[in-house]
């Protein structure tokens, strides 16, 4: 239900000026001139910011065609031709398709982990009395509030020893690991907000328990499953201090950390171009994906905090 | 459904717990172990040495500035992105011109449209909105100087991330930047399940937009704002502003340590300095910071809940 929507409940048509709101003493012509100030000075405002969000992406687009002079010379004029050589530059002297498929492999892999791992320790947490079972949930929800990087410098050492330090399955667990907490939490609260009859029925016309979970508990949990595999998405495939610390092989690199590599050295190099051409690289398919989902991403990453 | 109950619920627990507890839980009870070590992390080799990393903490001053920023950008980073989100999400959804006949509360024109445009940092990796307001502030060649060369300002010309005075500044402004669209439209969504009614009511009182605001909107979002900014805070706190000091900033960390944070600062004791016992012990401070900063905007902003 939106505000913006909602009919009026007041009588707005009854003709008298005193109930269209504003200050009581104000005619209808003061109203007027006050709905009028504030229309303009709202829509001013907010365009103001939309242009300060959209100018840095589009700036970053429009540089990722230029070669360096123009570049440095002048900033923001458009390119005079569009040189896509910076683009196939990016993509393959830079390691950019590296970085990608590292990061598909390292996303994928751990979105479907975590995905599995959360909604199994999610329902036994929802749907069953144990001795611990509160505790366990609190230590899951304890996870959230924790300075990841406390953890980090004797995590750097656990992965090490277990030989899983720069390996592309060490970072998947990582991961999973790390966004257990919201996940468990996110979906605790959804499956309890399930119907128990059904997984009852199931029960009782024989299925066992892991059967109605796969087969009965998890299609119905679909919504909260996209919900947070969209948060888990977006937030994985953005990670960057996980493999800063525990990624360190540069081949190994996932997009976010192969494009701070690239600034670095670019800037020795000289390629200025090359680097914005992967920075768009690495930004449209995420701004892309956002404009298709739209409600579904907002859903999902506004999910938690809503209650 | 007792049947076999118990083996199910150890069988589905084991794994998700298990990796849980070996990647996430048991690292933090050893942090605050090696923090009363002189572990280097470069050799398996230490022994135990008291309060003394805490003592030498103490007297740090690189600490002191790092906990300084930190603490910036916890209480200032969410004050003014909740500010800011505040105020367009009302726009947005108040501040509409009222047609005849209309509702008395309309939203702006376009208020789908400025919901998508301002939500699109929020899906960007924080590194890739760091490294581009890295080059926007480059004093020579840099978005924003050219922009102010560009409408005659040649006189303005700052040297932003390389100024000590701004630095820190410039970082907090891209966090506020990339995060103010997320809240913007987590509050129209707020706002947007309030009662027409009630705004009605306090119009048909003479209330004005900012009357409004203040004694209906924000009263009714309460929840809503604190759990925002505890929410935020623990980002500034942490992955966040790691990112973009680390991306952003010369050494990293600044001019004279003048965006250093605490995060940053465990990070380089750690895996640059080879200080691993010294680095966890900012860690455990920065685990005090965080949690003492959740307790106070808990208990600051806890007020009887209204029920609408």
């Amino acid at each position: 239900m939106k505000t913006t929507d909602t009919p009026a409940a007041v009588p707005a048509e009854s003709g008298a000026p005193v109930d269209r709101g504003g200050a009581p003493s104000g005619g209808p012509r003061k109203e007027k001139k006050e709905g009028t100030t504030l229309n303009v000075f709202s829509h001013g405002v907010l365009v103001i910011w939309a242009i300060m969000v959209g100018m840095p992406l589009v700036w970053a687009v429009m540089t990722s065609f230029k070669d360096d002079a123009a570049i440095f010379g002048s900033p923001w004029s458009l390119p005079d031709t569009l040189n896509f050589g910076n683009w196939s530059r990016a993509w393959s002297q830079a390691h950019m398709s590296d970085y990608f498929l590292n990061t598909v492999l390292v996303v994928g892999g751990s979105l479907v982990g975590t995905l599995v791992l959360g909604s199994m320790a999610a329902y036994v947490l929802a749907r069953f009395d144990f001795p611990g079972n509160r505790f366990i949930y609190y230590l899951f929800i304890a996870g959230m509030s924790f300075p990841i990087m406390l953890a980090l410098v004797p995590l750097f050492y656990v992965v090490d020893n277990m030989g899983l330090l720069n390996t592309i399955h060490g970072l998947i667990l990582v991961y999973i690991a790390y966004s257990l907490p919201f996940t468990v939490f996110f979906l605790t609260g959804f499956f309890r907000t399930l119907p128990t009859s059904v997984a009852e029925a199931a029960f009782v016309d024989g299925a066992s328990h892991t059967r109605t979970f796969f087969q009965v508990m998890l299609p119905m949990a679909k919504p909260g499953l996209i919900s947070v595999g969209i948060f888990n998405f977006l937030g994985q495939w953005n990670q960057y201090m996980l493999p800063t610390v525990l990624n360190t092989d540069p081949d190994k690199h996932v997009l976010t950390q192969g494009l701070v590599q690239l600034a670095v050295s670019q800037g020795y190099k000289g390629d200025w171009s090359g680097l914005f051409a992967g920075l768009v690289m690495a930004m449209l398919p995420v701004l892309a994906a956002y404009i298709v989902f739209q409600r579904q991403v907002v859903q999902g990453l506004t999910a938690g905090a809503l209650k | 459904m007792q049947h076999g109950k118990y083996r199910f619920v150890v069988g589905f627990l084991a794994v998700p717990l298990g990796l849980y507890t070996l990647f996430v839980i048991w690292p933090f009870i050893q942090s605050i172990y090696y923090s009363f070590t002189n572990w280097t992390g470069l050799s398996p080799e230490f022994s135990m040495v008291g309060f003394d990393n805490y003592a030498r903490m103490l007297d740090d001053d690189i600490f002191w500035k790092s906990l300084q920023h930190s603490v910036m950008f916890a209480l200032l980073v969410p004050l003014v992105t909740l500010g800011l989100a505040l105020f367009f999400a009302f726009m947005i959804n108040v501040g509409g011109r009222r047609r005849r006949g209309g509702p008395a509360i309309t939203g702006v024109r376009g208020s789908g449209f400025y919901k998508i445009v301002y939500f699109f940092p929020q899906v960007l990796s924080i590194a890739i909105v760091a490294l581009l307001f890295q080059f926007a502030y480059n004093p020579d060649s840099g978005a924003i100087n050219s922009l102010l060369r560009g409408i005659g300002l040649d006189s303005v010309q700052p040297l932003w991330l390389g100024d000590p005075n701004i630095a820190l500044w410039c970082v907090m402004a891209v966090l506020v930047w990339s995060t103010v669209g997320f809240f913007v439209v987590l509050f129209s969504a707020g706002m947007a399940s309030i009662p027409a009614e009630l705004y009605e009511a306090a119009l048909l009182d003479g209330a004005n937009r900012s009357a409004t605001f203040f004694k209906v909107t924000l009263p009714l979002l309460w929840d809503t704002v604190q759990s925002g900014w505890v929410y935020m805070g623990i980002l500034a706190l942490g992955a966040e502003s790691f990112a973009v000091v680390q991306i952003m900033t010369t050494g990293p960390g600044g001019p004279d340590y003048s965006t250093t944070v605490m995060v940053l600062y465990v990070y380089q004791k750690a895996f640059r300095d080879g200080q691993a016992a010294y680095a966890t012990t900012i860690g455990v401070a920065l685990l005090v910071v965080t949690l003492a900063f959740a307790a106070v905007v808990m208990r600051l902003g806890r007020r009887e809940r209204l029920e609408y």
